[in-house]
């Protein structure tokens, strides 16, 4: 579903503040996979999650996705393929916009928009149900200003509105990073369910080892703006994190010292 | 002077508010809406008098003179969307340029003139000042109707991508949107209804002048902002974007209203622009410093010293 091709950017290039962000990062993902993604700051998750997007064209490197090379094409002619959730609540909504205006953009992404009604009466009722799913009584609040969410009920939408039509591919950059724990787990719950609910193929960057064990079905660790580690099937089932810190230290040549804390366990 | 002079002169006043309030529409689609500080308006309000007295002139109907006009503010959009979009201009700044170079292209529209007289009395005009109550109710029609067409607009598909990206290009762009595209033509509509309003202004006053335009921006703002103070005050969250609108033309009118007492009570003409500017700056002052109020330190000071005594 997803194949990039030794990508390469690097950002400022010529200047003191030069940094080599993807260095030949090469990831192949098929159809129904879900990917966590792990690595220390500056690994280059981001950046990768990001180059796929088209928030930026890369320097090296060929992306396709579902067959169609995309490399070419601009941040918002790539929408129609991927559903992406950011890590800051505010990113992926538009706070003066109503839950049922933003999840009616969502619903229209890829396609001509046109001068029929933003939301229809038919879509409002749609929407009312896959609120309902969410559990977090926003069915109730369609026409609330998003603003007016809190940080997880606004990641909870955003992840909705991503999958609202099923996206080839849906990109996760730390979604539960910026919330506090019990919502976070919330979200990542709910984040399971639609993966499952619509066999999704999903990448999330996360900086928690525990979460990248526990959730999908393939795992990738990055370092150095490439992908150094990747583990799938059964192996992936019965890592462990102590495995996943000896596999980093034998694969990159160092120890992992200096990111245990951000790799909290 | 008494008072029955100003009383006497109100559906005039009403209905130079109203055509304010009309440029306020425009100017409400960029500021409010794209959150973009568009200062071309100031050239286009004067680029739509300078084509509307030019078509009239020349012997062509008013409703041709607010098309063309229409049309023309259109394309003066389109310059500054380009300047911002396609050479990546800051919005400031892109405004202010297409500002000035309107400046030179209205005097050649209107033949290097820098005053175009359109008398009622030798041309059939959509409004004049000399028929007051007529030109009030027509004002208020066509008032009604671009809000009726603003209020459709923006609830369609179209509209609410352009909503989305003055609220959130980032997610306007995950969502598929051209925020370039977007943006552009939000410019394009917005100095439209802003030259329409300035077509319309010229044949009020019987004449269209290169300077006519000066200030639009701030008189547009102070519509928008008196409008909206009112609207919270009397709907609070009750509101929705209709009247929102119409909030927006009574501001408008509000505003004029306040021009006519201030000229009514003999101040010189020549300060008009520092009593505008006066009042905008206090009506954009006010939320601010009661928001501030509710939460300052020196209260919150004042409220641990009683805590601790």
């Amino acid at each position: 579903m997803l194949n990039a091709i030794n990508l390469q950017k690097t950002f400022n290039p010529g200047t003191i503040n030069e940094k080599v962000a993807l260095n030949g990062a090469t990831l192949h993902l098929e159809e129904g996979e879900f990917c966590t993604v792990i690595g220390g700051n500056g690994a280059g998750k981001s950046t990768f999650l990001n180059a796929v997007a088209g928030v930026w064209p890369v320097d090296g490197g060929k992306i396709e996705i579902d067959g169609i090379d995309v490399t070419g094409l601009p941040e918002h002619k790539r929408a129609k393929y991927l559903g992406r959730v950011f890590q800051d609540p505010m990113t992926g909504t538009a706070a003066n916009m109503q839950i049922d205006e933003n999840m009616a953009l969502a619903a229209r992404r890829g396609k001509l928009r046109g001068l029929s009604w933003g939301v229809t009466k038919k879509e409002r009722e749609r929407y009312h149900e896959m609120l309902k799913e969410l559990d977090l009584g926003l069915e109730d609040r369609l026409t609330a200003k998003v603003g007016l969410l809190s940080g997880g009920q606004r990641q909870a939408l955003t992840l909705l509105m991503a999958t609202i039509q099923k996206p080839k591919l849906l990109l996760l950059d730390e979604h539960t990073a910026a919330l506090d724990p019990k919502t976070a787990a919330k979200v990542l719950e709910i984040t399971d369910m639609l993966i499952r609910e619509h066999n999704l193929t999903a990448m999330m960057v996360t900086h928690n080892m525990r979460d990248a064990i526990t959730y999908g079905n393939r795992l990738i660790m990055m370092n150095e703006g490439r992908v150094i580690l990747n583990i799938s099937g059964e192996e992936k089932k019965n890592l462990s994190i102590e495995d996943l810190l000896h596999k980093f230290e034998e694969v990159s040549g160092t120890e992992f010292t200096n990111d245990t804390e951000i790799l909290s366990k | 002077m008494g008072i029955e002079t100003l009383i006497a002169g109100m559906p005039g006043t009403v209905a130079q508010g109203i055509i304010y309030g009309i440029m306020a529409l425009g100017i409400y689609i960029t500021f409010k809406l794209l959150n973009f500080a568009d200062l071309s308006v100031d050239g286009s309000f004067a680029t739509g008098g300078a084509v509307a007295a030019m078509v009239i002139i020349s012997g062509h109907s008013w409703g041709l003179a607010l098309l063309l006009a229409f049309i023309a503010g259109a394309l003066a959009g389109l310059i500054t969307g380009v300047l911002h979009t396609v050479l990546g201009i800051p919005d400031i700044l892109a405004g202010i340029l297409t500002q000035l170079a309107l400046y030179s292209i209205n005097l050649r529209i209107a033949k290097n003139q820098p005053n175009t007289p359109i008398s009622v009395d030798k041309f059939n005009l959509a409004i004049s000042l000399r028929y007051k109550n007529d030109a009030l109710i027509t004002v208020l029609v066509f008032a009604a109707i671009i809000i009726a067409v603003m209020y459709w607009y923006f609830g369609t598909e179209m509209g609410s991508a352009l909503r989305a990206t003055g609220t959130n290009p980032a997610m306007a762009k995950a969502q598929g949107i051209s925020v370039n595209v977007m943006k552009a033509f939000g410019l394009v509509i917005s100095n439209a209804i802003v030259a329409f309003a300035g077509a319309l202004f010229a044949q009020f006053n019987g004449n269209a002048d290169v300077n006519m335009g000066r200030g639009a921006i701030v008189i547009g703002l102070a519509s928008i902002i008196i409008g909206d103070v009112l609207c919270q005050a009397l709907f609070k969250k009750k509101s929705n974007f209709a009247l929102s609108l119409s909030f927006v033309v009574i501001g408008g009118i509000l505003y004029y209203i306040f021009i006519a007492i201030v000229l009514w009570l003999k101040m010189p003409a020549n300060d008009m622009k520092l009593f505008t500017a006066i009042i905008v700056a206090i009506f954009l002052a006010v939320p601010y410093l009661k928001n501030k109020a509710n939460s300052s330190f020196s209260k919150a000071a004042k409220r641990g010293g009683q805590h601790n005594a």
